[in-house]
């Protein structure tokens, strides 16, 4: 079989549709991951003894086992145990949040980690107290100097959001596949999906680059 | 155990093999790949650099999934060369996964101390000679640490092989779900538990690996750099 202009050209309005979808799953999962991926670190570096030691452990067990059936964890046992029927656009959503949380978590605190220990020591020293020590010093500190790191999750994410076919999510492959099932063709929309990845990725990953040397010089 | 939990635990089981075979079959892969294009990205020749640039972006930029579909679905199609499941997903995790190991050969051997590389020029070794006896050697201690990170990615990508049935644990589970749609705990807790095994015996090795890699560092002499350039040639 050879490659058909026609047929390229007829799914690419099906593919951009997709595309949508999976930038905007990518963007609100980036959201998720972002602000409970903070929250998990700062519940790891809290002072309750338990709840470090239980946010230790997720984050483990989250990280060293595949996204693909984590999707199937909260789709086929989650939901129909707390007995509700969030879409599988809700379901991506949370599963890509949750998984890129416990990435994001170690980021932020290596990020906390890396501000001057002095640094505490003063806020110790003008006896302010901890939520303003974290809101006014630390944090304005660590989180600039994480964005490339948090950044490149975030492409990262964006390449992973297909696997959400599982579950019957529009993204780019789907709209590639239910083109292929429609025309008898698959090499034109498979071609074309990865073709559009690459157009996002790696501009995205060059800008990422260039935020990484401009903090490097802070 | 009930005849239920029985089965359900072994059909799972079953799928360990190709899980497993998938796992270092992409391990091998990803390892050869990272030093052929880790290396040429630090060659003279620029065509060299340029084409292994376009390899590491091209697998990097595009999605694995899609990559998987690509290898299975189109290339049949194309050239009328039909992949065996497994062989396609080894494929597909040893390409992927080499193109982002091929940036840790490189940083590794690029953060070799500079004198290092002067003090080989010094003693006129070959180029070859001062990359796989002086610069290797050392490098290869710094990867051990990013490659367990991309192994154990590489490990949990094997459940993409769903996608194109390859038999491995997530397939195995899904077939089970529609018959045992009421011991979902036990079935997904089955597949966790053999991927938590498997990612904590890929670190194990690998710390193993390292320390003795850092023993041998530590031991530098000229009769051992022979040994340096066997370990660097097989890992």
């Amino acid at each position: 079989m050879e490659w058909d202009w026609d047929n390229a050209f007829e799914s690419i309005p099906l593919l951009l549709k997709g595309l949508l979808v999976t930038v905007e799953l990518t963007l609100l999962g980036s959201a998720v991951a972002y602000v409970l991926g903070l929250v998990l670190a700062l519940l790891r570096r809290g002072r309750i003894p338990v709840v470090s030691q239980v946010v230790f452990l997720f984050v483990e067990l989250v990280r060293s086992t595949p996204l693909l059936i984590q999707v199937f964890v909260i789709f086929y046992l989650l939901w129909p145990a707390l007995d509700i029927r969030p879409s599988a656009f809700l379901t991506g959503v949370i599963a890509l949040g949750i998984h890129y949380a416990t990435y994001t978590s170690e980021v932020y605190r290596a990020g906390i980690d890396a501000v001057p220990r002095g640094q505490w020591e003063a806020a110790t020293a003008l006896s302010l107290p901890r939520t303003r020590v974290w809101t006014g010093i630390i944090l304005p500190q660590a989180v600039p100097r994480v964005m490339p790191a948090l950044g490149n999750y975030m492409i990262s994410m964006f390449k992973e959001t297909p696997l959400l076919l599982a579950i019957g999510v529009l993204d780019v492959l789907n709209r590639a596949k239910e083109q292929g099932a429609e025309t008898f063709r698959v090499i034109e929309p498979y071609t074309l999906a990865g073709v559009l990845f690459l157009l996002i990725s790696f501009p995205s990953s060059i800008l990422v680059r260039k935020l990484e040397r401009r903090v490097g010089q802070l | 155990m009930s005849d239920a939990t029985s089965h359900i635990i072994s059909s799972i089981l079953s799928g360990l093999g190709a899980t497993i075979t998938a796992t270092l079959g992409g391990i091998l892969l990803t390892i050869v790949l990272s030093f052929i294009a880790g290396l040429a990205m630090l060659s003279p020749a620029r065509w060299v650099r340029f084409v292994s640039r376009v390899y590491v972006e091209g697998f990097r930029g595009t999605s694995e999934v899609v990559q998987l579909f690509w290898l299975y679905f189109v290339l049949p199609a194309l050239v009328g060369l039909k992949l065996i499941p497994l062989f396609a997903g080894i494929l597909v995790l040893g390409l992927n996964h080499g193109a982002y190991g091929a940036e840790v050969v490189r940083g590794a051997v690029q953060s070799v101390p500079k004198a290092q590389r002067e003090g080989a020029i010094a003693l006129s070794l070959s180029p070859a000679q001062r990359m796989f006896r002086v610069l290797l050697p050392q490098a290869v201690v710094e990867m051990y640490p990013p490659f367990n990170n991309l192994f154990i990615q590489l490990l949990k990508s094997t459940a993409l092989l769903y996608f194109i049935s390859a038999g491995e644990i997530a397939e195995k589970g899904e077939l089970l779900r529609p018959v045992y749609g009421s011991d979902l705990v036990l079935i997904y807790g089955v597949e966790l538990l053999c991927y938590l095994v498997l990612a904590v015996v890929i670190t194990v090795v690998m710390r193993l690996l390292e320390r003795q890699g850092a023993k041998r560092l530590g031991r530098t002499s000229i009769a051992r750099s022979r040994l340096f350039a066997r370990a660097a040639g097989v890992s």
